[in-house]
């Protein structure tokens, strides 16, 4: 990795795309929701958000929606109970957004752009090169999916804050409910990628997906996992099937009930963010992140369908077509998950726990088990 | 125990209990859907919601761009009908107004001058006013007319206006509407003063 200068650049250039391009992107993925929500249920979907410039109507198919409410978020009163914990109150909000933002710092959403050292970049050495190359990622720290850990549990402090500081019964069952539920998939959560940790023998991100580019996706190594991380990440967003902390047939809007317009909206976008990083997780650890099939760091190698030339590419040709790969990957789990809210209904919050206790830890050790004697036996 | 009918709890298989199975079934139904929608809806071949039909697509109504057409028998906006001769059909006799619900119809009845056929058999309407605001369409005034002469089978659907004053509709404003067929008299007959068929009895001879 490049130091001084150079690095500081690439960096703040880095950091003020993934943020700018996350908060976007949760709006769009708001409209995303209402549009295909709607078209699941034989409607229209809102579209009459309207820019009017002179005599021109533009509706750009409802995404000023997001816009409007963005607006009109802006100009509603902000009040504050008069019995919440004011620092907290205020505070909560913040920790339910930043956390998963900051979760994208350790994903890698691309190969490495080297310019230095070309000769290395195809030979056995290119992974081991320590200058002349940017990583597409913000930070490669060596606990890497720790750090994912960590900051995915500091969201259930947002929920949790929110509830107890807000001084409404309804809030406090919310959090109450949002805190358990967040703290018994962690757990799952966290079991279910050690099988993937067994596999890959690393806990960094860049390192899990070389492996995958070099071997296999994790998808097919790592089958069961897969399916228990994916259904833990679904709850950790709190959405449908999983949103009874914010349950409204039985507690009004759960942990978010006294938030006003604008702090409402920053637990809403935390949420879909968090769609978007669970995803990109899940592309990360299970679907080969940035890779694109068969596509090497020279060009495309299809020797499999009896093509024996490699079809060459330059390497940022290559570095283009894996950032892309990476970002239709993210989407497409993002679109999965928002089918399935709008598929499933609410689980009850005993089935809740029932489901993650009983069911997923142990499915989830069972596979820590099995991964472990295979891996025995390969490894002799 | 006789008579008994046990009912047996459906066995579930382990297909069912992982849920997985079911949940891959209930994505399938609404990735039908909502490829099936949105195909339509990007290519416009969705069906025409205008209509009354039952087949599958986007049942929105992008009211007022789509509208569905009103039956026969819709009541809309009143309209005063009129005789051969261009005149208010009605004879001021406030059946109407008596029987409005919402009280919103005024009527002021004046004499016809010295000489009219009508002098003396019947009256007519100075000023006819309704307030369309406060009207229910509920349709009495319709039924209470003795000779047809008000009727709401304009087919218009009360639109929201600006102001309050402009739902005050004026016996001039209520004559100028049509009916569904633009027609602005009725189908059925009126007998005047000094026709044949006329009673020929008037008001000061009584009944
Ligand atoms: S429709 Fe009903 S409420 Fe309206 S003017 Fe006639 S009688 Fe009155
Ligand atoms: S009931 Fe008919 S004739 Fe009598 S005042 Fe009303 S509109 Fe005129």
């Amino acid at each position: 990795m490049e130091t001084g200068a150079t690095f500081w650049i690439a960096s703040a250039v880095k950091v003020i795309a993934i943020v700018l391009g996350l908060v976007n992107l949760g709006a769009l993925l708001l409209w995303v929701e209402r549009r295909q929500s709607a078209m699941i249920q034989d409607r229209m979907g809102p579209n009459r958000a309207n820019l009017q410039i002179g005599g021109l109507n533009i509706r750009a198919a409802g995404l000023l929606h997001s816009a409007a409410d963005g607006i009109k978020m802006l100009w509603k009163e902000d009040f504050t109970p008069p019995g919440a914990d004011k620092f907290l109150y205020h505070l909560a909000p913040v920790i339910s957004l930043v956390p998963p933002l900051c979760l994208f710092a350790v994903i890698p959403f691309g190969p490495s752009v080297y310019w230095a050292n070309r000769a290395q970049v195809f030979g056995s050495e290119a992974w081991n090169t320590t200058t002349g190359f940017i990583p597409l990622q913000i930070a490669m720290p060596d606990s890497g999916i720790l750090v994912v850990f960590a900051l995915a549990s500091s969201g259930v402090l947002g929920a949790a804050l929110a509830g107890s500081s807000s001084d409404n019964k309804f809030s406090l069952m919310g959090g109450l409910r949002a805190a358990s539920q967040m703290v018994s998939y962690e757990v799952t959560m966290g079991f279910s990628v050690v099988g993937a940790f067994m596999v890959y023998q690393t806990v960094r991100l860049e390192q899990m997906v070389q492996w995958q580019v070099d071997h296999a996706w994790g998808i097919f190594t790592q089958p069961l996992a897969f399916l228990l991380f994916f259904t833990a990440a679904v709850a950790e967003t709190k959405r449908v099937p999983f949103d009874a902390p914010e349950g409204e047939s039985e507690i009004v809007a759960g942990y978010f009930t006294e938030y006003q317009p604008m702090k409402m909206g920053m637990f809403a976008l935390g949420e879909l963010v968090e769609v978007m990083t669970s995803s990109a997780l899940l592309t990360t650890i299970f679907l080969g992140g940035w890779q694109f099939p068969f596509l090497k760091l020279d060009g495309f190698h299809l020797e499999m369908f009896g093509v024996a030339k490699p079809i060459l590419m330059s390497h940022l040709t290559v570095v283009v077509i894996s950032a892309i790969t990476f970002a239709l990957k993210v989407a497409i789990l993002a679109l999965l998950q928002m089918q399935i809210r709008w598929t499933l209904p609410r689980f009850r919050y005993d089935q809740i726990m029932k489901l993650g206790w009983r069911i997923l830890l142990p499915l989830s050790l069972g596979n820590i088990l099995v991964t472990g004697i295979v891996l025995l036996f390969i490894n002799g | 125990m006789a008579g008994t009918i046990v009912i047996k709890k459906p066995k579930r298989t382990l297909a069912d209990q992982s849920y997985v199975v079911e949940i891959t079934k209930g994505l399938g139904v609404t990735l039908k859907h909502f490829f099936k929608n949105f195909g339509q809806m990007v290519t416009g071949t969705r069906p025409d919601v205008t209509k009354f039909n039952y087949e599958d697509g986007v049942a929105t109504l992008q009211y007022p761009e789509e509208k569905k057409p009103y039956p026969r028998r819709f009541r809309g906006v009143h309209r005063l009908t009129k005789r051969s001769n261009g005149e208010a059909r009605c004879t001021a006799c406030l059946m109407c107004s008596t029987a409005c619900p919402a009280q919103c119809i005024f009527i002021k009845p004046g004499e016809y001058p010295e000489g009219h056929p009508s002098r003396g058999h019947e009256r007519y309407a100075v000023e006819f006013v309704i307030d369309e605001l406060r009207c229910i369409f509920c349709g009495f005034c319709v039924e209470a007319c003795p000779v047809d002469a008000i009727r709401m089978d304009t087919g218009i659907h009360m639109t929201a206006l600006d102001n309050r004053a402009d739902f005050i509709f004026d016996k001039e404003k209520l004559m100028s509407f049509p009916s569904q067929d633009g027609d602005f008299e009725t189908s059925n007959t009126r007998v005047e003063p000094g026709d044949k068929a006329h009673h020929g009895i008037t008001r000061e001879q009584g009944h």
